[in-house]
C-alpha cells in the first residue's frame, strides 16, 4: 500500500560529513501517560526520509500526531523510543544543535505583541547567540524579504493577520537554519494572505534552497509540495509524490445522480465489479472503477432499462482528498481536519 | 556557584549541554557566550518592556509614592517622633522602597505565565539553550526591572529627611538589588508551578496583604502581637525592610531606635540577615530552574 519513491536512500552511517538527508527518523515512537494508567500513543513507529531541499507536506486529520511529531524532531519533546536525525545531528545526544540548525513557525502566534517588528526579531536574534552585528544585518534582510521594511517599528498588536504570519516566518528565518518547520502556516488566513505567504516560501525554496517541513489540512498546499507523508493515528500510511500518490489509487470516482437514488444503488450493485464499495448520499451514486468514463454509458443503460432517470454522471481522476480516504477511510474534510 | 548549579540541574534536561562542550575549553567558553546571550535576550527583552509601556511604569511608581506622601503625611502629625525615634515619612521609605521593587520583582511571575498562555514561551523553549539558562534571564530581567524602579524612588530620599549620601544611596541600591532577586525568585518559583494566571493574582491578592503588613514596613514588628512577630520571622519581605531600615538607620539621628526582626529577642546580624535572603532567592532559583527543566 506505500507507494514510497526514492525512500531506498543510502543507510546513513552515524559519521556521514554531510547529512543526505535534513530529517531521517527510525521507529519514532512518542507515548503519553493517559487517564488511569492507561497510555496515549500520539506518534507509533515513525519511518521518515526528507532529503534536503525539499518541501515535505504532512498531511493529517487533528489529533493523527502531527504536532507531536514536530515538536519530537525540534527536540522539544524527548521520544519515548526510536531515533530521529534532524540537520545531522540526534534529537536526543545533540538537542541544542538541532534547535540551533531548524527555524519552527508554530501553528498559533508565538509573537510578543507588545513589542515591534524588529524588536521581537532582534530578540530572536540573541536568543540564538548571533553576534550583534550579524544580528542587525540579518533582521534588515529577513524584514525586506518578508516585505515589512516600513512596519519595522510597529508594535506587533498593530500588524494585520496576514502580516504577523509573515513576520513569524522572517522570525524562523533569522538565524538560517537549514530545516523549517512549518505547522499549519496558514490557518486562519484569508486566501489573499495565504497566498502571500505560499509565496514567501516558495521563494524560500528556490532561492535558498531550504528544507521545508510543512503540515497543512488544505489539499491545494499539499498539492504545491514536493512529496507528502499521510499520517494517521500515529503511523504514516503512505508517502510520495502527489502525483505517485494519486496514480497508486488508480481508480476514477463515477458519480451517478438520479430520480430514484435507493433504487438505483441496488442496480449499480448489480452490474459493478463485485469487490466496489458503492455508497449512495446527498451527493448522489457513487464508487471507484478503474477507467471510470467507460463504465458511464454501462451505468446508465441499465437504469433506465430499469426505469430510473439519470440527470448526471461524471468520472473524475482521484484527488488527494481520495488518496487520503483511500489510506484512512475518512476523507480529509469530514475528519475534522477543519478548525 | 548560581550558574553551574543550575547548570547541573539543566543536564537532565539536555544531554547536549554537556557533550557539546566535552573536552575543549573553547568549546565550553563559545557555549558559555551562548547561553550568555540568551539571557541578555530576556533582560533586554524585560527594558523594552518597561521603556514601551511608560503608563503603566509610571503608575507602577505612582503607587508607592502616593503611599509615602498620602499616607506618610498624613500619620507622621499623628506618630510622635518619640515612638518612632524618626519622622514617620523617614520610617516608611525603607518599606516603601520595598514595595516598589516587589510588585516589578512579582510581574516576573505573572509573565512568565502569560508568556506560556499567550504562546511567547514556545519561541523562548526552541532556543537552543538549556531551560535553566531561560530562568536565569527572567530572573535577571526582573532583578534588573524591579531595581531601576527602586532607583527612581531613592530620588524622593531628601523628601522624607534623608542626606543624598552617595553611599547610603548606594547601600540601599545594593540592597535593593539582593531584595528584587529574593523576591523574583519566589515569583518564578510559584510561577513555574501554576499554569493559570488567574490563580496567580487570585493568590497575590490573599497573601500579599499579610506578608505586608508583616514586613516591618508600615509599624515596628514588636508591636505585633506575639504570633504574629514569629510569622513575621519567616517572611522574606520582613528580612528585606529590615535590611533596607538599617541602611537608613546609620544616616539619621534616632535610627536605630526601631526593632525590626528578632530571633528569641535579639536582632540577628545585617550580614546574617543579607546572607539569609540571598540563599532564599538561589534555592527558589534552583527549585524553580529544577521544575521547568522537567522533560516533557
Amino acid at each position: 500500500m506505500q507507494s514510497s519513491t526514492g525512500d531506498k536512500g543510502p543507510t546513513r552511517t552515524p559519521r556521514a560529513p554531510e547529512p543526505v538527508h535534513a530529517v531521517s527518523t527510525r521507529g519514532l515512537v512518542k507515548s503519553y501517560p493517559g487517564p488511569r494508567g492507561t497510555t496515549t500513543h500520539a506518534v507509533r513507529g515513525l519511518d521518515l526520509d526528507v532529503p534536503q531541499g525539499e518541501t515535505f507536506a504532512f498531511l493529517g486529520p487533528n489529533g493523527a500526531g502531527k504536532s507531536t511529531t514536530i515538536a519530537l524532531l525540534c527536540a522539544l519533546a524527548r521520544p519515548t523510543s526510536g531515533h530521529a536525525t534532524v540537520a545531522g545531528a540526534d534529537v536526543l545526544a545533540r538537542p541544542h544543535l538541532v534547535r540551533r540548525h531548524v527555524g519552527m513557525l508554530f501553528q498559533h502566534s508565538t509573537l510578543d505583541a507588545d513589542l515591534t517588528a524588529e524588536q521581537n526579531l532582534r530578540i530572536h536574534a540573541r536568543l540564538y547567540g548571533l553576534p550583534r552585528r550579524q544580528a542587525r544585518l540579518r533582521t534588515t534582510e529577513v524584514l525586506e524579504t518578508a516585505g515589512l521594511t516600513d512596519r519595522r517599528r510597529s508594535p506587533v498588536r498593530t500588524l494585520s493577520g496576514g502580516m504577523r504570519r509573515r513576520l513569524e516566518i522572517a522570525r524562523a528565518l533569522l538565524h538560517s537554519p537549514r530545516v523549517l518547520f512549518l505547522d499549519e502556516p496558514t490557518t486562519g488566513l484569508d486566501p489573499h494572505a495565504r497566498a502571500e505567504v505560499w509565496d514567501q516560501l516558495r521563494a524560500l525554496r528556490d532561492r535558498h534552497g531550504n528544507t521545508l517541513f510543512v503540515t497543512t489540512h488544505y489539499l491545494e498546499e499539499a498539492e504545491n509540495c514536493d512529496r507528502i507523508g499521510i499520517i494517521d493515528h500515529g503511523r504514516l500510511v503512505a508517502q510520495g509524490t502527489p502525483l505517485a500518490l494519486k496514480a497508486a489509487i488508480g481508480d476514477d470516482r463515477v458519480v451517478l445522480r438520479t430520480s430514484d437514488d435507493p433504487t438505483a444503488h441496488g442496480v449499480v450493485c448489480g452490474i459493478a465489479p463485485q469487490d466496489r464499495a458503492v455508497t449512495a448520499d446527498t451527493d448522489g451514486i457513487s464508487l471507484r472503477v478503474p477507467d471510470g468514463s467507460a463504465w458511464i454509458p454501462r451505468f446508465c443503460t441499465a437504469l433506465e432499462r430499469a426505469g430510473i432517470a439519470v440527470h448526471t454522471a461524471s468520472a473524475s481522476r482521484p484527488t488527494l482528498d481520495d488518496v487520503f480516504f483511500h489510506h484512512t477511510g475518512r476523507s480529509l474534510h469530514t475528519a475534522g481536519g477543519g478548525r | 556557584m548560581t550558574t553551574s548549579a543550575l547548570r547541573a540541574a539543566d543536564a537532565k534536561d539536555a544531554p547536549g549541554t554537556s557533550d557539546s562542550g566535552s573536552g575543549s575549553g573553547s568549546g565550553r567558553a563559545a557555549r558559555l557566550r551562548l547561553e550568555l546571550r540568551a539571557v541578555h535576550a530576556l533582560v533586554h527583552r524585560d527594558l523594552l518592556r518597561l521603556a514601551g509601556q511608560r503608563v503603566h511604569t509610571a503608575l507602577l511608581l505612582l503607587h508607592p509614592v502616593l503611599y509615602l506622601l498620602v499616607l506618610g503625611g498624613g500619620l507622621a502629625a499623628l506618630i510622635p517622633r518619640s515612638s518612632l525615634g524618626v519622622d514617620y515619612r523617614t520610617y516608611l521609605f525603607p518599606g516603601m522602597l520595598m514595595m516598589t521593587v516587589q510588585t516589578p520583582a512579582v510581574m516576573v511571575g505573572i509573565r512568565l505565565i502569560t508568556d506560556r498562555e499567550s504562546g511567547y514561551l514556545r519561541e523562548l523553549l526552541m532556543a537552543p539553550v538549556g531551560r535553566s539558562t531561560l530562568l536565569l534571564g527572567k530572573c535577571a530581567g526582573g532583578t534588573l526591572a524591579a531595581t531601576v524602579q527602586g532607583a527612581v524612588l531613592l530620588g524622593l530620599a531628601g523628601v522624607v529627611g534623608l542626606p543624598y549620601d552617595p553611599l547610603l544611596l548606594a547601600t540601599l541600591l545594593a540592597g535593593m538589588v539582593l531584595a528584587s532577586f529574593t523576591i523574583t525568585a519566589l515569583a518564578l518559583a510559584l510561577a513555574v508551578t501554576l499554569r493559570r494566571a488567574e490563580t496567580f493574582h487570585t493568590l497575590l491578592g490573599v497573601v500579599m496583604m499579610p506578608l505586608l503588613f508583616l514586613s516591618g514596613g508600615f509599624f515596628p514588628l514588636d508591636a505585633l502581637p506575639g504570633w504574629a512577630g514569629t510569622l513575621a520571622g519567616a517572611n522574606p519581605l520582613a528580612y528585606a525592610v529590615d535590611l533596607l531600615r538599617r541602611c537608613v538607620a546609620h544616616h539619621v539621628p534616632g535610627g536605630h531606635g526601631t526593632p525590626g526582626i528578632a530571633w528569641a529577642g535579639r536582632q540577628p546580624p545585617l550580614l546574617l540577615e543579607a546572607a539569609l535572603l540571598l540563599t532564599s532567592g538561589v534555592l527558589a532559583l534552583l527549585w524553580a530552574a529544577r521544575r521547568f527543566s522537567r522533560p516533557e
